[in-house]
């Protein structure tokens, strides 16, 4: 019983998060602007993130919680970085 | 314990705490694509990166916690690296917009550009 109510809401959860996911590149393939596509971009890592931690929820395993946290980090350090070559137009100067 | 030894209530619980993380995260993204212009839209998504984030990682909590009896906040990590992070983030791509719009002698406020129908998917 409670294997099938943890089975249905995890796929639910999934699939809301799937929505995201491409509500996040509609946003990123329409724009306007590079800042719209960076936003959406920085979305898209948070809910891929969320993705892989309510699969490991729903496999059971522990393996899903590392690729979380560097997909969280990863996200980050790109966004920052993005957000640094819209204002100066270079990354590392 | 194992899955199938998860009472009733708390894999009601696991499943409602994950459903409504997944559902709040959802509504944030749908904020991005419908409202108007950047400095609306740069709100919308912090919605499931503090709230949504939050209720999934205690979702995970609970559930590694009562099926594995492994009751160690791993996903605090996360919520602390995603708390600390985010904010940063958001600021400086906000600053980012505001210079390019202010050096591309556009209104701050700039028109929303329609997209196509403007239609949510």
């Amino acid at each position: 019983m409670s294997v099938s109510i943890l089975e249905v809401g995890l796929t639910a959860a999934l699939i809301l998060l799937g929505l995201a996911l491409v509500c996040c590149c509609l946003r990123i393939v329409h724009g306007p602007r590079a800042q719209d596509r960076v936003l959406a971009m920085d979305a898209l890592y948070l809910n891929g993130m969320l993705i892989a931690v309510v699969y490991g929820i729903r496999t059971g395993s522990d393996l899903y919680f590392e690729p979380a946290l560097v997909i969280g980090m990863l996200g980050f350090a790109a966004t920052v970085a993005l957000a640094r070559f819209l204002m100066r137009g270079e990354v590392i100067e | 314990m194992t899955v199938a030894t998860i009472p009733h209530w708390l894999a009601l619980i696991i499943a409602v705490l994950a459903v409504g993380g997944a559902g709040l995260s959802l509504l944030g993204v749908f904020g991005l694509i419908r409202l108007g212009s950047f400095y609306d839209r740069v709100h919308a998504p912090t919605l499931g990166a503090t709230l949504g984030m939050a209720l999934i990682l205690l979702a995970s909590w609970l559930y590694f916690g009562a099926a594995q009896d492994r009751w160690l906040p791993r996903e605090l990590l996360i919520a602390v690296f995603l708390t600390v992070t985010t904010p940063v983030t958001l600021i400086l791509l906000a600053r980012a917009a505001l210079f390019r719009d202010r050096t591309e002698a556009s209104e701050p406020g700039e028109k929303p550009v329609p997209m196509d129908g403007d239609q949510p998917t």
